[in-house]
């Protein structure tokens, strides 16, 4: 793969042809490092590795280390006063430089593959860790399902509720009549009587009735109506008989 | 009883203390450390490790006594990992990319050790790969260079435990990975010649 990345054809610029060309010219400096776009470089390989239709990790990060090393070369040749220890480095010292960085990540690839390996062999310790959190419970599979009956059972879901009953929220009033003909018949026969006794055994509906009708004897003036005090008993007696 | 007791050998005695503190503890305990809270010597301490370990071992017990990460603890017998697996998640193991395996290497053997170098090393930033490692806890913050210099990082033991190390001496030693400067320099210089001729 490292053959790849060397191989990578360029066509820059300042210079047209393949990668460890560049990297050639670059360490002999017959090429200006500060000439060269580093950035399409970069973006070559990346056009590269889309049209192998794979991202092969050893070529990318080699290619990475030594584009990393490129562009370190190529700052401190823009900025020579910064006083970097490669200032001025001859191609033998550039080199070595990138001879030594390369090592370097290899060196360090190669241990991060032994310890995956390790990792591998070592998969099947279990150790305490704390609270070690629970694996999830692995969920049971639906039996085959028929889809004509699936069907049907989202149609019954689909049908809506029938409508609710409010019978029992209507209020049902006895006549008001009922109550001015009872109250007459009364005021007649006995020419007065306690209203509290009348209503005694009706429900509340019946007896707010009761007092309305008492009410509207009073307004036409065919009875007379007092009481001593609030929530006092109620007399009722008849106007003609006083 | 009392005839029991007479016979008894006070170092197993000492060993049901060990077992007792390594099932409680939450990582390996050192034979310091067990020495200094059983209250007895080191050498002692060690015996009775031998005890622990003669009971505790694959083929024997489900439970495993380990000299991992510079101490001792308890582990499930390789035998039982496949119902273990099923019980418990390893989120510290699970899903470590290339990237988080090369900075966890170059943390491990050149720790401790800033973002900023190991950036040098692989060629690309590691502030995204180090978060993660620290996250699962397989390395910490160490200091810092200097004042107001670059946090360095250091791997931690349970970064030993996980993967089976008794200590980062177990490692293999880095120049027998690879990377020989030599042959690559040689191999630049070819490149180098072959296009200059």
């Amino acid at each position: 793969m490292a053959v790849a990345v060397r191989e990578l054809p360029l066509d820059l610029d300042a210079f047209e042809g393949p990668f460890d060309l560049l990297l050639t010219l670059v360490l002999r400096e017959e090429l200006e490092l500060r000439d060269v776009d580093v950035a399409e470089v970069v973006l070559a390989f990346v056009e590269s590795r889309a049209e192998r239709g794979e991202l092969d990790l050893e070529a990318c990060g080699e290619f990475l280390v030594l584009v990393a090393a490129l562009l370190e070369l190529k700052a401190r040749g823009l900025f020579p006063d910064e006083g970097l220890d490669l200032e001025g480095l001859d191609p033998e010292e550039a080199a070595e430089e990138l001879a030594e960085r390369l090592a370097a990540y290899r060196r360090f690839r190669a241990a991060a593959s032994w310890l995956d390996e390790r990792l591998e062999a070592e998969s099947d310790r279990f150790f305490r860790l704390g609270a070690a959190p629970l694996a999830p419970v692995p969920s049971r599979a639906l039996a085959q399902q028929d889809p004509a009956q699936l069907a049907a059972a989202l149609r019954a879901l689909a049908v809506g509720s029938p409508e609710p009953s409010l019978r029992h929220l209507v209020l049902t009033y006895p006549p008001l009549a009922r109550f001015l003909d009872r109250f007459r018949t009364l005021l007649r026969s006995r020419g007065r009587f306690a209203f509290d006794n009348e209503v005694d055994r009706l429900s509340r509906i019946e007896q707010i009735v009761a007092f309305l009708a008492l009410l509207e004897l009073r307004k036409r003036g065919e009875a007379q109506i007092a009481q001593a005090g609030p929530f006092e008993p109620i007399t009722v007696w008849n106007v003609s008989a006083s | 009883m009392e005839r029991l007791r007479l016979v008894e050998n006070p170092v197993d005695r000492l060993a049901r203390s060990v077992e007792a503190l390594l099932v409680i503890a939450s990582k390996p305990l050192t034979v310091g450390e067990l020495a200094a809270v059983t209250e007895e010597d080191e050498e002692r301490v060690e015996t009775a490790l031998g005890l622990v370990a003669g009971r505790f071992r694959e083929g024997r017990s489900g439970i495993v006594l380990e000299h991992v990460a510079g101490g001792y603890a308890f582990r499930a017998a390789r035998e039982a990992a496949d119902a273990c697996a099923r019980l418990v998640e390893r989120p510290v193991q699970r899903g470590l990319t290339q990237a988080a395996l090369e900075t966890l290497a170059v943390v491990a053997y050149l720790g401790p050790v800033s973002r900023p170098e190991i950036a040098r090393i692989r060629g690309v930033a590691a502030d995204s790969a180090v978060a993660g490692l620290v996250e699962r806890g397989l390395v910490s913050e160490a200091g810092r260079e200097r004042e107001g210099g670059a946090v360095r990082y250091e791997a931690t033991p349970l970064f030993e435990r996980v993967f089976g190390l008794t200590d980062r001496s177990e490692l293999p030693e880095l120049d027998e990975l690879g990377g020989d400067v030599e042959e690559l320099r040689s191999r630049l210089e070819d490149v180098a010649a072959r296009r200059g001729a």
